[in-house]
């Protein structure tokens, strides 16, 4: 029986986070059109887009290799897997004992590998500018990443997400600034990987500046779906680990009643409008920097878990 | 200040001594265009401002290239060649510009190890004019752009070829929509002048009160798109809003938002609706009160300034030589305006600055922007208060056969810069031949050398800042 609701909970999981991931992206769409004064498209325009995309036949580059066709379904599989890991409502779900926060960074590192790949795969020049671009991106946010993985995991004694998150909400915590450069350093890096303002703009059509978009943009029909779909998991799973390890309140334990659970998800709901009405505040009121700056950037986001991993041998009260 | 034009026939001797003043510097290259079978050349001496058009009759479709030591012209001349099949002889660039033909066009060589070409349009992911860019990068470093215009070539100046006034005058205001009412104005000016008519006190005033409404309306979406193209879109959102109220406001005093047709030569389609000066002071008021905050949300917003700040640098010396007009010369020291040289009535009578900054980067362009718009909101008021009673177009003789040719030069402040309008009525009062050239004549050339040294993700921001006309330059 306890495996059946574990196993519930983990599939209610999966298809909570699958099914959020678009609503997050439209929400914060939203929210930034009526920052900028503008109506704005509908909450539910990005599922719209996707099943249009969807129907749609796929155009595919004359010298497209199989690798081009096959990256899509990887790169969604493995940010929905990602994803699937991080608790949202519940900790201590069935997959939770895979659910290491290094791990969970590998599998999003595969992904981008194999995008980078398919950019470069059509021979096109914007997928390699893009490619180019986004692994040097990468090359810094993955460092700072680990860094920060390694401050939280030296707090709370683990790098599983259940037993971190579970550790934030106990008492021992306390007041650390270790976290606080570890939360400052993770904002950074979701927002570099997330491919926001001020590191890339996602709403951008300018072909010479874009990242992500330049990487991608030989993707059609049910393979950009599947891309744009991996991109909401992906913001979706940035923002629920900062919500998990930052704010975890009203996460459910593992053995909990159906109320605990229902109060987790809607606490979770909750944490998810929070921080995607901030990070449309933050997008509007910044322009985008130089490609050059974003080094500089994440050379901050590095410095900072940096300084907190290293706080952490001078004195464990930090 | 007053302004002399003089026409001149000229032989070889004539051209190349213009040409060589012209390479010296003491002489400003306004316009070079075939009117077969002579090709004729507008100079502009700044210092004593006079304005002369020398006229050189080709021999067996020849004539001597201005291009080889004067490289403003290299492009008039390719477009000459394509249209008229005058060759300028001793020319070093003998490509197609205007005309596409199935042969490939040859871009410039860029060699050396770790170079590599982008090539970007002419269709574009969003909603603007086709043309292409073909740039060579070293990584994200730009080694050289060079473009590809003609993609928009509607035939303006062939179909004006014995076209009436009226149709004429049509086609003008067709040639760059965002221009219309400078375009219309230009060629009323130079249809009035070869007809030697004056259009009326009232009409002239009106003619200024709209041509400072399209400034205005396209200063600020400018502005917002600069600041858009930097992913700063509260800038862009604000700036639409305004830019939406100019717009409103033109259609409520002259009923249509963009303006076109109204100015004709003569004076004036339509007089300014009853109600229109508190249209235009309700907007006035308004743009008083927003326009000051989003200037300073520009000027304190730091990750915008780091973005247009010393970003593609238009150095002073080019746009002395290519004597650039409009926000792109006047940000790199250039103290020019149509509206003061050669200057034209009503601007003569009313009081307004010429902002000139000297930096020459993105920053200063948008800054210019800035300032012509505060001049602008002040001449509207002028012109308001001043504006005359009476009538608002005089009769154009049209057919009747005799005294009805003549030739005539107009040239207008547009908001890119000065358009030139140099037109030839027949003896039945047809326009016989019509040039127009867009600002960005000599402003696209600019842009080649001012993103040399910038990134490749900084171009659309630098394009933007000059934001050049396509189909004003394509005509």
């Amino acid at each position: 029986m306890a495996v059946i609701t574990d196993f519930a909970q983990q599939s209610a999981q999966m298809l909570l986070v699958l099914l959020m991931a678009p609503l997050l992206t439209g929400f914060v769409r939203k929210v930034k059109a009526r920052l900028l004064s503008r109506q704005g498209p509908p909450l539910l325009q990005p599922y719209r887009d996707l099943i249009r995309l969807l129907r749609k036949d796929v155009v595919l580059a004359n010298n497209a290799s199989w690798l081009f066709r096959v990256i899509p379904y990887l790169v969604f599989a493995a940010t929905w897997v990602a994803v699937s890991l991080v608790p949202t409502f519940r900790s201590g779900l069935l997959f939770s004992w895979t659910a290491d926060l290094i791990a969970i960074i590998a599998v999003l590192g595969s992904a981008r590998f194999f995008l980078a790949l398919a950019g470069m795969d059509a021979g096109t020049s914007f997928g390699g500018i893009g490619s180019s671009r986004e692994v040097m991106i990468a090359s810094l946010a993955e460092p700072a990443m680990l860094m920060i993985v390694f401050a939280i995991a030296l707090i709370a004694g683990s790098t599983q997400l259940s037993t971190m998150s579970a550790f934030m909400n106990s008492a021992d915590v306390g007041l650390r600034v270790s976290l606080g450069l570890a939360l400052i350093a993770l904002i950074i890096v979701a927002v570099a990987e997330n491919a926001r303002i001020p590191v890339d703009n996602p709403a951008t059509h300018l072909e010479l500046t874009m990242v992500h978009e330049a990487m991608v943009l030989e993707y059609s029909g049910r393979h950009l779906a599947l891309i744009e779909l991996a991109a909401s998991l992906k913001l979706l799973l940035y923002v629920s680990l900062i919500a998990c390890l930052f704010a975890p309140w009203g996460i459910s334990p593992a053995i909990a009643a159906p109320t605990l659970l229902l109060v987790g998800a809607a606490a979770y709901i909750g944490k998810i409008a929070a921080l995607g009405f901030l990070l449309a505040v933050f997008e509007t009121s910044i322009a985008k920097m130089r490609v050059f700056r974003v080094p500089e950037f994440l050379g901050a986001a590095l410095m900072l878990a940096l300084l907190a991993t290293l706080l952490r041998f001078v004195s464990r009260s930090f | 200040m007053t302004t002399t034009l003089s026409h001149t026939s000229v032989n070889v001797d004539g051209w190349c001594e213009a040409v060589d003043r012209l390479a010296g510097g003491s002489l400003t290259l306004l316009s070079l265009w075939a009117d077969p079978p002579d090709v004729k050349m507008a100079l502009l001496d700044e210092a004593k401002g006079d304005i002369s058009i020398l006229s050189y009759a080709c021999r067996n479709g020849q004539y001597p290239t201005v291009g080889v030591k004067h490289p403003p012209a290299i492009r008039l001349e390719r477009a000459i060649r394509d249209l008229h099949r005058l060759e300028a002889i001793g020319a070093s660039d003998t490509r197609p510009w205007l005309l596409h033909t199935a042969a490939p066009y040859e871009f410039l060589a860029a060699e050396g190890e770790a170079l590599h070409q982008i090539a970007v349009g002419p269709v574009h992911a969003g909603i603007i004019e086709p043309g292409h860019f073909r740039f060579t990068a070293n990584g994200e470093y730009l080694v050289r752009l060079e473009q590809r215009l003609g993609y928009v070539h509607k035939g303006i100046e062939g179909l004006m070829t014995g076209a009436t006034l009226d149709t004429a005058a049509k086609l003008a205001a067709r040639t760059s929509g965002d221009s219309t009412v400078a375009y219309g104005f230009a060629f009323a000016l130079a249809a009035e002048a070869a007809l030697k008519i004056a259009a009326p006190p009232r009409a002239v005033y009106l003619r200024a009160l709209m041509a400072e409404l399209e400034r205005l309306a396209n200063h600020f979406s400018d502005i917002g798109a600069i600041c858009n193209d930097a992913s700063f879109s509260l800038m862009h959102a604000q700036c639409g809003i305004l830019r939406e109220l100019t717009l409103r406001t033109a259609e409520a005093c002259f009923g249509q938002r963009l303006m076109m047709d109204i100015i004709v030569p003569g004076g004036v389609a339509r007089d300014i609706a009853a109600d229109g000066a508190a249209a235009l002071r309700g907007l006035l008021a308004e743009v008083r009160r927003v326009f000051p905050s989003l200037i300073e949300l520009y000027d304190n917003t730091a990750s915008l300034q780091d973005r247009t700040v010393t970003t593609g640098i238009v150095k002073p010396e080019y746009a002395r030589q290519f004597g650039a007009g409009g926000f792109v010369g006047r940000a790199s020291g250039r103290n020019v305006d149509a509206r003061r040289l050669p200057g034209y009535a009503p601007y003569d009578a009313l009081a307004f600055e010429v902002p000139v900054l000297t930096a020459g980067d993105v920053n200063a362009r948008v800054w210019i922007r800035i300032r012509e718009v505060e001049q602008s909101l002040s001449l509207v008021d002028q012109l308001l208060g001043a504006l005359p009673d009476g009538s608002i177009r005089v009769d154009v003789p049209s057919r009747g056969g005799e005294g009805l040719s003549g030739e005539g030069l107009g040239i207008v402040e547009a908001f890119r810069g000065d358009v030139l309008v140099w037109l030839r009525l027949d003896d039945q009062g047809r326009a016989a031949r019509c040039h127009l050239r867009d600002a960005s004549w000599f402003q696209w050339p600019l842009l080649e050398t001012a993103v040399e040294g910038n990134i490749v993700a900084d171009f659309p921001l630098c394009n933007k800042s000059f934001n050049c006309s396509y189909a004003g330059h394509d005509l």
